[in-house]
């Protein structure tokens, strides 16, 4: 097996144009579980441990624009206030080891419908940046995944950022799992309230083929919410935003949890993530 | 000279710490460095890697193999099968039921048909998938009680009694009592795994005599060696084991795995050969706790005192026997649980399936039997109106009363001081103050903020037997030896025991230390050239490892107390009198000389169960411990944090109080784990969760503070008065846990573990 360095993003791309079956590794926490497994036999693979381009963000026209190596460590450290969301997500993900290793990029490129960082992309309404030697372009990270571990990714293709707005309101994650730590989502959902545009962001996760934002839910909460006045958010609202949420989702049975479950564990999630979010507004600006 | 490292280097424990204090553990240091050498760990400059080819499908038949297309593998020395196994191709730990590779018909999934010796590991795996093995798939029988009705298909033709292992029946006191209260309940126990995490592993290396050294991580090297000679037909002096660095046992590495495996490669390349299982192939190459469904009705006076236990217990021990006999016995001995029960009738089955095998599992059938008695103490404290704790401590075993099997119980029995005592201690704290996630259920995954949020108190109480029980010859062999190495006196022990992360190393140590006076204590690797030790299981080595450590130290102490007159003890390097007056320096007592004994050392016998009544003195040793759970459950999501598990045990001499905490406190975690989260999920025969992303064990975050208060009643049979440690906490914690759900929720719960939808759906 070929272990290809490169040292900066134009050599990752040449390379990756070069060696289409080569496999990117970032943090390996996935990459390595399938080696070791013997589930993967690539003829290469293309570390981006060096490319110091994939390891930085920024902030341009209010869009975070976050490399594809940048760690869920530094992404809790450095990010909470202007990705919160996505911060919230990162804290849930695996263990110190993985979360010190692992990122984003390597999260969108296994495309795992349990993914945690999914969900707050979707929420936030993200898009994922792709390079190639052909040149840049972006998809929105709804139309990224594709069906489970399936995504929109080329052949000759790298995962370079995310650009997430910066958030403009209160955001929300939370995943069901069973244990309290270290653990695959059972569900999850994010949540992204953008007070100025009055809208509202979903994000599904583990409960469906792919990642799912919860459009309906989306929707009704936009117009439901009280805005004008956002001291009282009833009861209702959010069990109905809740039983959307559920109904958006697909799940299905298997080792861990039912599908029943999941669907009554995300109506909970959504609507309890709904009142925090909202205790927020009301309580805050 | 090729390099070699198996490491199975002597342990040296210096310094003081006799018995009853809590020395440094000789193999710590070098654990917490990551510098201690694991069985993974070891290598030899030319050996060869083994790989295992295992059936995909839980029942089938074998029409043909052909190994052809895995030899045509660049790097591969030799594929092996049945035909090659030279002895008897059946080895086993109570009936030799299961082949060393398969020969017509596999009967679960991951049985081995094919073994490979290559280069290195990647190419034996690879070449080990290219052996095409032509199978056809038969129906397995998955249901243990569908597998004893009529007609079901028999899975091994040549054991009598069809898919029955074992039946036991206790019937003791009035064959059909009544009582003012009855209550009943089914309950059922899933699939545990021991989730060790050194997976199985060992190196054969071939000898000149034609014979094999292995070395290999085990609990018992002498049954071991035993089913290993068989196999290849060789006889005991040219099978040599040794124990190489065991990362944890907890009953998986009784049984066999890569042991012949390895052997056989090894004797057929002439070369070493080094097997190590991953962590998916490692849930498929040992065996695990027996799932159980148990029916049981208990039946009191209205004051709350039992009048009698009725139960049937089924317990599936998939396809091959391994100890399912003697966990069937457990089972049905320690089935009415820590009480006083003047009627009692017990049926335990023990059945043949095409599940996964199982075997022991620390607990050893004492675990599924408690959660289904302390299920329904609680059940029945309710019908009186009565506090849990209350109805338990009524109807507690002491000192002096009898068990369904007729046995007195001969030393202390504290079960309700047990229970008093986790009652008694203060509650933990009410959540309050700023938002913490850690102490909320769910954890920073962020579920709750404390909606949904109930807590809820729960108590368990269990028995469980030490050493080997119904008339089992449960011995050890301890070899001491003193001489004066370097100006000092030094103890030397050897035993085949197995250290298997108990710290039975630092007792045996703290013993000579004891029995000696001197400081420098040797530990020598545990190997077959001495006499068995008996298994590293039933919370038995203290005990019996234990006592002939100290027999035999008792002997070398004779020797040298006869070269002084007057002289009665050895302490502090000395030889002294009575009254403790220094009488020779040991140095020059010893000189030149070499004192050594060698001790076979054995419990009280006991008696095999009467098959029509289960009458017998079955088991040397009783062990209790209690716990108090206190939980906080989302019951809007069914998700459980466990906020303090206290417990309190009797271990009739604390040998090392840091140790007896730390296995406590295991224990206690293990039975946390069965109480909400681990279970190997089979469907079909097959596993759904070969892994540790889905098959969870309690991390840091899931494991509450464990306040542990430890009693010490001795036992005047034991030595020093001590009382094995390592199962009871197990046992109680579990339905303790699941108690304390029950009175968050409200919900039945008959089943552990319990699932978040359990909580949900009701
Ligand atoms: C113990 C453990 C616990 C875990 N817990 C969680 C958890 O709680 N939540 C969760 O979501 N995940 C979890 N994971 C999975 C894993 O950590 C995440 O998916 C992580 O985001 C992967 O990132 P990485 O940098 O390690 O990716 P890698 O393993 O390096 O790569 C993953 C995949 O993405 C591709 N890839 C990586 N970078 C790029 C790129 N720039 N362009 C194109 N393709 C790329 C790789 O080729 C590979 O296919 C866990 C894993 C382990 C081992």
């Amino acid at each position: 097996m070929d272990f290809l360095r490169p040292a900066s993003l134009a050599e990752a791309l040449a390379a990756k144009a070069e060696n289409p079956a080569a496999v990117p590794i970032a943090g390996g926490t996935d990459v390595m579980v399938e080696l070791n497994f013997d589930r993967r036999r690539p003829p290469a693979l293309l570390d981006l441990g060096r490319v110091a381009e994939l390891a930085r963000w920024g902030e341009e026209n209010g869009h975070v624009r976050l490399g594809a190596t940048v760690s869920y460590t530094r992404i809790v450290e450095e990010l909470g206030t202007v990705l919160p969301g996505l911060a919230m997500a990162a804290r849930t993900v695996g263990s110190p080891q993985i979360r010190n290793r692992a990122g984003v990029g390597g999260n969108l490129g296994s495309a795992s419908p349990a993914g945690d960082a999914h969900p707050p992309l979707l929420a936030a309404g993200a898009e994922v940046e792709l390079a190639s030697v052909r040149g840049t372009r972006t998809v929105p990270v709804g139309e990224f995944f594709l069906g489970p571990k399936r995504s929109a990714l080329a052949e000759d293709e790298l995962i370079t950022a995310v650009l997430v707005p910066r958030a403009a309101g209160p955001q929300q994650f939370a995943k069901v799992g069973t244990r309290n730590a270290m653990v695959i989502a059972v569900c999850s959902f994010g949540l992204a309230l953008d007070t100025a545009a009055r809208s509202v962001g979903t994000g599904i996760g583990s409960a469906g083929p792919t990642p799912l934002r919860a459009a309906e839910a989306e929707e009704f909460a936009a117009a439901a919410l009280p805005w004008d006045e956002p001291a009282a958010l009833d009861e209702a609202t959010a069990r109905e935003f809740g039983e959307l949420v559920a109904a958006a989702a697909r799940p299905i049975d298997d080792v861990r949890g039912s599908a029943a479950y999941r669907r009554h564990a995300l109506a909970v999630l959504a609507r309890r993530t709904l009142r925090w979010a909202w205790q927020d507004v009301s309580g805050g600006r | 000279m090729s390099r070699t490292d198996t490491r199975t280097e002597s342990l040296t424990s210096t310094g003081t710490g006799g018995v009853g204090e809590s020395p440094l553990r000789p193999d710590g240091t070098l654990k917490v460095r990551g510098e201690f050498a694991y069985s993974s760990d070891l290598w030899h400059e030319d050996m060869l890697w083994g790989a295992t080819l295992r059936s995909p499908h839980p029942y089938a038949r074998i029409r043909s193999i052909d190994v052809g297309p895995a030899l045509t593998v660049p790097g591969v020395h030799v594929v092996l099968t049945h035909e090659d196994v030279p002895g008897e191709n059946r080895y086993g730990l109570e009936h030799a039921d299961q082949p060393v590779l398969a020969v017509d018909v596999v009967r679960y999934q991951g049985e081995p048909v094919a073994i490979v010796a290559a280069d290195d590991p990647e190419t034996a795996r690879r070449a080990a998938a290219r052996v095409r093995v032509d199978y056809e798939v038969l129906e397995p029988v998955t249901d243990a009680e569908a597998a004893l009705a009529d007609g079901a298909p028999v899975l091994h033709p040549d054991h009598p009694g069809g898919n029955l292992v074992r039946q036991v029946r206790i019937r003791f006191g009035d064959p059909a009592p009544t009582a003012p209260v009855v209550v009943s309940g089914e309950y059922t126990v899933g699939m545990q795994d021991q989730a060790f995490l050194g997976p199985e592993s060992g190196m054969a290396v071939p000898a000149e005599d034609g014979g094999i050294d292995l070395y290999v991580a085990t609990q018992w090297l002498h049954a071991d060696q035993r089913q290993v000679c068989l196999a290849l037909g060789l006889a005991p002096d040219k099978v040599r084991l040794h124990l190489a660095g065991v990362g944890g046992a907890f009953g998986a590495r009784e049984d066999l795995s890569m042991q012949v495996h390895a052997s056989l490669l090894a004797l057929r390349t002439g070369k070493p050969v080094k097997i190590v299982y991953g962590r998916e192939e490692s849930f498929f190459g040992h065996v695990h706790r027996h799932p159980a469904v148990l029916r049981y009705e208990h039946g009191a006076t209205r004051d709350g005192e039992l009048v009698y236990v009725q139960a049937e217990i089924i317990l599936d021990g998939g396809a091959y026997a391994s100890t399912t006999a003697a966990v069937t016995g457990n089972a049905a001995t320690l089935g009415a649980g820590p009480y006083r029960v003047p009627n009692v009738h017990i049926d335990c089955t023990g059945v043949y399936t095409n599940n996964p095998p199982c075997g022991a599992m620390r607990g050893f059938g004492a675990v599924q039997a408690c959660f289904a008695y302390e299920s329904q103490m609680d059940k029945l404290a309710e019908a009186l109106g009565i506090s849990p704790v209350e109805v338990r401590v009524r109807n507690a075993l002491e000192q002096g009363s009898v068990m369904p099997t007729g046995q007195v119980v001969d030393s202390a029995a504290p079960v309700a001081e047990l229970l008093e005592r986790v009652r008694d201690r203060p509650l933990p704290p009410e959540r309050g103050g700023p938002l913490d996630l850690r102490e909320l259920p769910g954890g920073v995954s962020n579920t709750t903020h404390g909606e949904g949020v109930v807590r809820g108190v729960g108590y368990g109480v269990g028995v469980k037997n030490v050493g080997f029980s119904e008339g089992f010859d449960d011995y050890s062999t301890a070899r001491v030896r003193l001489e004066v190495t370097a100006g000092e006196p030094v103890a030397s022990v050897h035993t085949a025991a197995a250290e298997v992360g108990q710290g039975l190393v630092t007792l045996q140590a703290q013993i000579a230390r004891t029995e000696l006076g001197v400081a420098r204590v040797v530990i020598l690797p545990a190997d077959t050239s001495v006499g068995s030790a008996g298994s590293t299981s039933a919370s038995r080595q203290s005990y019996v490892t234990g006592g002939a450590v100290r027999a035999a130290c008792e002997a070398v102490r004779e020797a040298v107390l006869a070269r002084v007159p007057g002289a009665a003890g050895l302490a502090g390097a000395a030889v002294v009198s009575a009254s403790g007056e220094v009488l020779a320096d040991l140095v020059e007592v010893l000189g030149e000389d070499v004192v050594e004994r060698t001790v076979e050392w054995r419990h009280r016998p006991t008696e095999a169960l009467d098959p029509a009544t289960g009458r017998a003195f079955a088991h040397v040793q009783y062990a209790f411990a209690a716990h108090r759970a206190v939980v906080d459950v989302d019951t809007e999501l069914g998700l459980v944090r466990v906020v303090e598990l206290a417990c309190a045990q009797d271990v009739g001499r604390a040998m090392n109080p840091d140790a007896v905490v730390g296995q406590i406190q295991g224990g206690s975690v293990q039975g946390l784990g069965l109480a909400v989260m681990e279970e190997i999920q089979v469907v079909d025969g097959v596993v759904r969760n070969a892994s540790f992303t889905d098959y969870l064990i309690p991390t840091v975050l899931d494991t509450p503070p464990m306040p542990v208060e430890v009693l010490e009643y001795a036992d005047p049979h034991a030595p020093y008065g001590l009382r094995g440690v390592g199962e009871p906490p197990t046992l109680s914690s579990t339905p303790a846990i699941v108690a304390a759900i029950r009175a968050a929720t409200g919900r039945a719960l008959t089943r552990a573990p319990v699932r978040p939808e359990h909580i949900v759906d009701g």
